[in-house]
């Protein structure tokens, strides 16, 4: 005989397994669309300028604050060990192989995964996908290919502007509070990364890219129960695009490390 | 980009001769988790004719306009639109289908993000190799056809909720489809604008031999669709006068009453039913 609280779980495990199985094969839908007629390459231009132009304020911002509130605080820790000239080292290891791709991307799961969760489940509601199906669009083709692309493909390069504002500031921090030399901090900078670490930091963000914006793709094209289903969503794509970020950043780098070093 | 043909898509271009059956459903039953939508519906709609489905809220009669046009499939029973079994087919098989078909949503379903001109040509734009003058040109002419030419530019937001349905309609017919389905299209409007709608859908049909399949609950519009007809006189105005007998009998009624067929027949044999429940809903 099964309980009331058994009967639950196994109804919520339920569910939870659906989730997965309709996010798999959207995933799937998606990268066979990549490769297959029709393919709406205009959308896919609107969608890079949107996600990448769109996030570039936010990305400055982060590094920009990241790079030199990391210079505040290792240069008081390296004082103790009268390793000051070293804070370039520490800053381009911790932006360049894992603040820059994780901070960059926690921030397009706040502005990019939203957006899209918001304006796929409004078409949801009002009956604009159907309206779509109906006039014979695809709407995975449509909505669904160009965002993922162009996530796959800003994101990597948002990453990389922030990890250079991150340095920048960094450098202007290092420069004025801590009278670290211009050149001992750049040359430490270059000295503290390995080819592997740049490889790691160019890498994550595809798979970081990939999903937060499938992510959003999903929750909004299963939204349904009007304007409040809209707004649960919004929120349901956030937390989920912002816990898997931080998830899959930890596989990715476990699976670089053994591959790279 | 352009669209396939029936022919492209694996499918047989032969379309229904006139009078012959275009929508066929047999038995189809659909149920979601516990609460049943349809059962063993079952009923046919011929080329060139209108059928009207009637019914209270959740009755299941928007479901049966998805699962023509494929949006939803049945869970037994088969379903036949314009000679191909839809409940059967790939969703890329159907895009084939769709093509000769066009909906109006029940709010109209316009696409908040595009002008009134990018919304009723985004067929053409997006599906067809047509070139952008051609395309611009029936957008125009379809626009011109509901009486909303002066709005091609405007976006949707700045439209009435009679303006907005009428767009809705211009961009459901401008691909010219063979089967035009309407969803509540006069649901929530007063009766002066719901009066266009209703000299729209019996303009397409008169003027442009579209089969039309209605689902609406304002029994009012029903009537008055099934008892017009739309003609041209000699210098080519548009006239809407009371339909012949013939004409009347080429609208079909079905009442649906908790996914079950309650009521089939003319608007005569609705009038004059003694039924209790449709009496109830012509009261």
């Amino acid at each position: 005989m099964i309980g009331a609280r058994q009967a639950w779980v196994i109804e919520w495990l339920k569910k939870a397994l659906l989730e997965v199985q309709e996010y798999v094969k959207l995933c799937v839908t998606a990268a066979k669309g990549t490769v297959s007629r029709p393919f709406y390459a205009r959308d896919v231009m609107e969608q890079i300028d949107v996600i990448g132009l769109g996030s570039l304020t936010v990305v400055i911002l982060t590094g920009f604050f990241t790079g030199a509130v990391l210079a505040l605080q290792s240069g008081m820790t390296l004082d103790q060990f009268g390793a000051r000239p070293f804070v370039g080292r520490l800053i381009s290891a911790s932006m360049i192989k894992e603040l820059g791709p994780v901070l960059t991307a926690l921030m397009l799961a706040g502005r990019v995964g939203s957006g899209i969760a918001a304006e796929l489940g409004s078409m949801m509601v009002t009956e604009q996908i159907s309206a779509l199906r109906a006039l014979g669009t695809d709407p995975i083709r449509k909505l669904v290919v160009p965002r993922v692309l162009a996530g796959v493909i800003m994101c990597p390069i948002l990453t990389v502007i922030s990890n250079a504002v991150g340095l920048t500031g960094g450098w202007l921090i290092a420069l004025t509070q801590l009278r670290v030399p211009t050149g001992v901090y750049w040359s430490s900078v270059v000295e503290g990364l390995y080819i592997q670490d740049v490889w790691m930091g160019l890498i994550k963000p595809f798979f970081l890219g990939f999903v937060i914006v499938t992510i959003g793709c999903h929750v909004g094209l299963r939204t349904s129960g009007g304007t409040q289903g809209v707004g649960r969503a919004t929120t349901n794509a956030v937390v989920a695009a912002s816990v898997l970020v931080l998830i899959v950043d930890f596989f990715v780098t476990r699976l670089l490390i053994s591959i790279l070093f | 980009m352009r669209h396939k043909s029936l022919a492209e898509f694996g499918l047989p271009v032969a379309l229904a001769e006139p009078h012959a059956s275009v929508v066929l459903f047999d038995k189809v039953c659909l149920a979601f988790d516990e609460k049943v939508i349809l059962k063993n519906v079952t009923f046919a709609v011929r080329a060139g004719h209108t059928k009207i489905f009637l019914g209270a809220s959740g009755a299941g009669k928007s479901t049966v306009l998805k699962i023509m046009l494929g949006l939803l499939r049945p869970d037994s029973g088969t379903v036949w639109v314009l000679g191909h079994r839809v409940d059967k087919m790939t969703e890329t098989q159907l895009m084939g289908v769709r093509h000769h078909m066009g909906m109006v949503f029940q709010e109209g379903a316009l696409f908040d993000s595009f002008t009134v001109g990018e919304n009723v040509g985004y067929k053409l734009y997006e599906e067809t190799t047509q070139p952008l003058a051609e395309v611009r040109q029936r957008v125009e002419e379809v626009l011109g056809f509901v009486g909303l030419s002066e709005h091609i530019d405007k976006q949707p937001s700045e439209l009435s909720g009679g303006q907005r349905r009428r767009v809705a309609i211009a961009r459901a017919m401008a691909a010219k489809p063979t089967l035009l389905l309407y969803d509540e299209p006069t649901t929530g409007l007063d009766p002066i604008t719901a009066l266009t709608i209703d000299d729209e859908i019996i303009k397409l049909r008169d003027l442009e031999a579209v089969t039309s399949v209605i689902v609406t609950h304002q029994l009012r519009d029903a009537y008055y669709v099934a008892t017009r007809s739309a003609s041209r006189d000699a210098s080519g105005d548009l006239q809407i006068d009371t339909a012949t007998e013939a004409k009347v009998n080429e609208a079909d009624f079905v009442m649906l009453k908790d996914g079950n067929v309650h009521f089939e027949g003319s608007a005569d044999e609705l009038r004059g039913s003694t039924d209790p429940y449709l009496q109830m809903f012509l009261s």
